[in-house]
């Protein structure tokens, strides 16, 4: 539903500053060009996109993010304080945040979900599930493989070389949004 | 560096899966076929909403958002060029890659603004689309402060994506 306003909502602001702009044709010509865009990004994205998938997939079996649970499970003490005496809630909640770092979207949100439903208490929210799905807003990924198929795809040369500038983003989001979950879950009243 | 870091990936992963005796090649074609689906799913929105973005970029609707925002960008060294992928990014996800495609398109790749976008892309996530789905879920209904938090830490991932940008390119 949220989406079909917002489509409406475009259409008529396109409209009003078409109106305003004096810019109708271009508008018009426009219509027709988008919708072309929209199979041209797809197709020059499937390539990279189908590879990453593939990738993906072998990280999974590889067993990389047990590995990478191993690797982070300090961190996950701090944050959440629960895994300590709740091994189900520590595999779980490491797995979501490993396949989220992998960018394996479909097998971190059966996890999370899992997570956050050991995690609750009735039908609020606690400091941890907060922390937990602030953590699964902030995204941080190894590579973003989506974001490198468009670039390449526009026919860029070396589509990895945001990679640096993408970890230090993404690290400070989550650290800092976290640290914020952590100072607002002293403060607010349930 | 990171030239050699993306084969590096590939080929310990290979290796990886290969000690535990599974069949890397087979997955491989496995995963593929399941991007191929997942490119199915998003092909209509990509459809309607990049029509959308063309729309809004053609009738001017674009450039009056950026500079009614631009003080408030500026302010924080933000691209006001960005001021619509920020809007978006936290409530559709095909809509920001549309979004993130097209300035990539106009400004170019590399330049400092379609730069900034892909990073922007690739460090945040569909945050309200998230909260939904876990508190969903879940069966949350008192959600307190997660929304606040969830939105500073897309801030900071959009500040910090045009600082970062600034400063290693």
């Amino acid at each position: 539903m949220l989406m079909s306003w917002i489509w409406a909502i475009i259409s008529a602001i396109s409209l009003c500053s078409a109106l305003i702009t004096g810019s109708g044709s271009a508008l018009a010509g426009a219509i027709v060009q988008g919708a072309g865009a929209g199979v041209e990004l797809a197709i020059t994205m499937a390539g990279s996109l189908c590879l990453w998938s593939g990738v993906g997939a072998v990280m999974e079996a590889a067993g990389i993010t047990d590995m990478l649970g191993r690797l982070f499970r300090p961190l996950l003490h701090t944050v959440f304080p629960s895994t300590k005496q709740d091994a189900a809630l520590s595999r779980d909640l490491s797995g979501n945040i490993c396949a989220n770092f992998l960018g394996l979207g479909n097998a971190a949100t059966p996890l999370g979900v899992r997570a956050a439903q050991r995690l609750k208490r009735g039908d609020t929210a606690t400091n941890e599930l907060c922390r937990l799905i602030v953590l699964n807003t902030a995204s941080i990924q190894l590579i973003p493989t989506n974001v490198a198929a468009v670039r390449s795809g526009l026919g860029c040369q070396s589509p990895f070389d945001i990679l640096p500038a993408v970890w230090i983003t993404s690290l400070l989001s989550a650290g800092l949004g976290v640290t914020a979950a952590c100072l607002l879950g002293r403060i607010w009243k349930s | 560096m990171t030239d050699y870091l993306v084969p590096l990936i590939l080929f310990v992963t290979t290796a990886l899966a290969l000690r535990r005796q599974e069949r890397a090649y087979d997955l491989m074609l496995d995963g593929a076929a399941q991007g191929l689906k997942l490119l199915f799913t998003i092909l209509p929105a990509l459809i309607v909403l990049l029509t959308a973005v063309y729309m809004l970029r053609a009738s001017g609707a674009t450039e009056l958002l950026s500079r009614f925002l631009s003080p408030f960008f500026s302010f924080f060294g933000i691209p006001p060029e960005t001021a619509m992928l920020v809007l978006i990014r936290p409530i559709s996800g095909s809509a920001a890659l549309a979004v993130g495609a097209e300035l990539m398109g106009r400004y170019g790749v590399d330049s400092t603004i379609g730069r900034t976008a892909a990073v922007m892309l690739g460090s945040t996530e569909t945050t309200f689309y998230t909260i939904s789905v876990y508190f969903g879920a879940a069966g949350i209904r008192n959600t307190r402060y997660t929304v606040p938090a969830a939105l500073f830490a897309d801030f900071v991932g959009f500040f910090m994506a045009s600082w970062t940008v600034r400063f290693l390119y």
